[in-house]
């Protein structure tokens, strides 16, 4: 029913916008850890490839994975896009930092419009995307990464799995756009606890079957598979590989229309050429970012699988990384380098929550053993030990058994606070208790433009408040970090801004109320003949007053 | 009823929200610029488009904006800006001669660069044309003296961590997708956007300034760009 009320252009616009959006979004996240400044050049003539508006470069292995991911499909109520992004060690120790994660919620604008607004919004919320990334504290580890560790990213499409990222992480919202199918939201959870780097913090449970690509170490294999460098400029030396990175199976020209000003002439025109699957070379130059452990770290991953590794990898043209035990709860796999070679291709499993052809990239492990927590399904079990090839059964029946759990699980919260699952905020169940439900949430309910009073022109002490009109009660001012001269926090503990939010709807006056109103006016009209009786009889004083004043 | 705004009222002008938001900063002298270059760059990389190519039929395609890293030397943070070097020049201008006023003598080290984006509305001779405010970024800055390299590098990443907020906020007010300028026609481009730059064009915006002097009242000095009507009236 939905649908009728958009036409079928518009949806098929807004479908496209939203796959290239999230291939879009997968793009900066990986490229902001990458460990380099990334750098692109604006062009005042369109070249027709540049979705958005935005020179956002496509690394082409991440968009291979993140369409894998995807699987055809497109975020949805309930089918999110995650983006995980973890950091290991030169130990082989590993933790969760940052779950990017682009969901849809029911929440639609019917209003809009799809092939202007919605798009300018995502060009916008890219951008505040290229902002935020550079602004978590995994960005400034990233940028050292190399030495003692390396960052890792995995994509993977379904339930939003928070688990890893530890006690008391915090969220911060990308952005939210509206469109006539729901709401896309932007968000990241991050661990704010960093202070690990010690062993004695991971248990090294033995490998599970899930694999990441590390795509920041130098290959130790001569028919490594090439990697792709942060500074594009440079990678043009490189030698096409991989098609260039312009290309893309759907160009988008973009005409807007100013006549009427709100109409948009959008045409999407398909260029006729494919992305060729990525190819191996053996003779590309890898160009080493400065990593002085990467030969060490092959090593140590050696060590989860002696033989296997020297074969698969060989074919698959990535060093592989085990996933430190179930612990680090990866529950849907991802991240082949989707290479040909020894590993035979595993049709697609059904998409939902679980990631497709992950099974390619398991490499047989000899005398593999999983934890305690396996579920006994011995038809997995079975698989698994009989695998000699490149199969790994269905691990991913096996990680469905074990992590499909409703995310409160994974909460030590009082149940009553379980039911804030059913919010759409993202995170919702991990929010403060003082969290605000969505209908409050100016994020997703944006306060309509207030009437601005004088917008602190001058004025020291508005405390921030834009302009936010008496009786409008949401938080239309921002920021701000006051500090009135000689206030002193222990008389009051809390800050302005809290101290003005908390007080703003102060109880009525009692003298205001209807009662008490009522009470003084009977009081009033008793002591009236009384009162007229004193004017009277000092109406010769009034009257002199009143000529003085002629 | 009484209305003020950012501007001087117009009389005539349409009934524009213009809204403000107020950042504020404490830092050392030497993380000035840096820091008020982060600001400027996110607002603005928000607020700039590519350049618009206007073809036949009213409709017209939008060219591509590129960004780029930028580290800080004086603070521990980094920030992403557009690819323009004639905007990063025009806002390292502006700052630098804020960061020059703050040092000047007379100042206390405390004051304030405001971003203000605004449409010009064109008015009949012999009235000059309009300029209406949409949007005022106002960034106060309180300059603190620090006594030895301990603090310095603990300023360093506290500054750091505070920008990290400034940037969060800035996105948190910007996905508020409240009142943006319609998309102009071509006669009307110049009165949305700035069309000077060669490879991006930013909406309309000027930036000025004010500093605090010692004796607590505030000095106002404003940029060429600053059009005398904002005082008129």
């Amino acid at each position: 029913a939905m649908d009728t009320d958009l036409s079928s252009q518009d949806r098929k616009d807004l479908d496209k916008f939203i796959k290239f959006f999230a291939l879009k979004t997968v793009q900066v996240i990986v490229q902001a850890r990458l460990g380099e400044k990334i750098c692109t050049r604006s062009s005042s003539s369109p070249t027709g490839s540049d979705w958005f508006n935005l020179a956002i470069k496509d690394i082409p292995e991440v968009t291979h994975e993140a369409k894998k991911a995807l699987a055809g499909q497109l975020p949805a109520v309930g089918r999110s896009m995650c983006v995980e992004i973890s950091l290991k060690t030169s130990e082989g120790d590993s933790m969760e930092l940052e779950i990017w994660c682009l969901e849809m919620n029911e929440k639609c604008d019917k209003e809009i419009k799809v092939s202007y607004t919605v798009y300018n919004r995502l060009s916008l919320l890219l951008k505040s995307l290229l902002a935020i990334t550079r602004v978590t504290p995994a960005y400034r580890l990233s940028r050292k990464q190399g030495h003692e560790y390396v960052i890792l990213y995995r994509i993977y499409f379904g339930e939003v799995q928070l688990s890893g990222l530890g006690e008391g992480f915090q969220t911060v919202r990308v952005g939210t756009v509206g469109t006539p199918v729901g709401t896309i939201t932007l968000s990241c959870a991050y661990r704010i606890n960093l202070a690990f780097m010690s062993t004695r913090q991971f248990e090294r449970t033995p490998p599970i079957m899930g694999i990441i690509i590390d795509h920041f170490v130098d290959r130790p294999y001569p028919s490594s598979s090439p990697m792709h460098p942060c500074n594009y400029r440079a990678g043009e030396d490189n030698g096409a590989v991989y098609p260039s990175v312009e290309d893309s199976q759907e160009v988008c020209t973009t005409s807007f229309s100013t006549s009427p000003p709100s109409q948009c002439v959008f045409t999407v025109t398909k260029a006729h050429f494919q992305t060729p699957p990525p190819v191996v070379t053996d003779t590309l130059k890898v160009p080493v970012m400065g990593l002085a452990f990467s030969h060490q770290l092959s090593s140590s991953r050696l060590s989860y699988q002696p033989a296997a590794l020297g074969v698969g990898s060989a074919d698959m043209g990535y060093p592989v990384l085990f996933a430190g035990g179930l612990n680090a709860a990866h529950p849907h796999q991802l991240i082949g380098p989707g290479k040909e070679g020894g590993v035979p291709p595993v049709p697609s499993q059904p998409a939902h929550g679980t990631q497709a052809d992950q099974e390619k990239m398991c490499t047989p492990l000899d005398g593999v053993h999983y934890s305690a927590a396996t579920p006994s399904s011995s038809e997995d079990t079975e698989t698994v030990s009989n695998s000699s090839e490149g199969k790994c059964g269905s691990p991913h029946d096996l990680l469905e058994t074990i992590f499909i759990r409703k995310v409160g699980a994974f909460v030590n919260k009082p149940i009553n606070q379980v039911t804030m699952a059913n919010l759409d905020i993202p995170f919702a169940m991990f929010a403060p208790k003082n969290v605000e439900l969505e209908d409050n949430d100016p994020m997703v309910n944006p306060p309509a433009s207030p009437e601005t009073e004088s917008p602190l022109h001058g004025s020291l002490h508005s405390e921030g408040s834009s302009g936010s009109s008496t009786g409008n009660t949401h938080d239309d001012f921002v920021m701000i970090d006051f500090k009135p001269a000689f206030s002193k926090d222990d008389i009051l503990p809390m800050d302005l801004g809290t101290f003005y939010r908390e007080f703003q709807n102060p109880p009525q006056l009692s003298s205001l109320s209807i009662d008490i109103g009522a009470q003084s006016m009977a009081e009033d009209l008793d002591s009236l003949p009384e009162k007229l009786a004193v004017h009277e009889k000092n109406v010769k004083e009034f009257d002199a007053f009143v000529e003085t004043l002629q | 009823p009484l209305r003020s705004r950012c501007c001087a009222p117009s009389g005539a002008g349409p009934a524009m929200n213009c809204r403000a938001e107020v950042l504020e900063v404490s830092v050392e002298g030497r993380q000035v610029e840096e820091a008020m270059l982060a600001v400027l760059h996110t607002v603005l990389l928000h607020r700039s488009t590519g350049k618009f190519h206007y073809k036949k039929e009213g409709t017209y395609s939008i060219g591509t904006v590129g960004t780029q890293d930028v580290d800080c030397d004086f603070i521990d943070f980094a920030y992403v800006r557009v690819s323009s070097e004639e905007l990063d020049r025009a806002l390292r201008k502006a700052v630098g001669e804020f960061k020059d006023a703050l040092r000047g003598s007379g100042s206390d080290g405390m004051g304030q660069i405001s971003l203000e984006f605004y449409q010009k509305k064109k008015s009949r001779w012999p009235f000059s044309d309009e300029c209406i405010p949409w949007e005022l970024w106002t960034i106060k800055v309180n300059v603190v003296n620090l006594a030895n390299e301990q603090e310095r590098q603990i300023c360093r990443e506290k500054v750091g961590e505070k920008l990290c907020e400034k940037i969060i906020n800035i996105v948190e007010v910007m996905n508020r997708h409240e009142y943006l300028p319609k998309m102009p026609t071509q006669s009307e481009v110049d009165n949305v956007f700035d069309t000077s730059l060669k490879d991006v064009q930013p909406y309309l915006y000027k930036i000025s300034y004010q500093i605090t002097d010692s004796l607590g009242t505030s000095v106002t000095t404003t940029m060429r760009r600053l059009i005398k009507d904002t005082l008129a009236l």
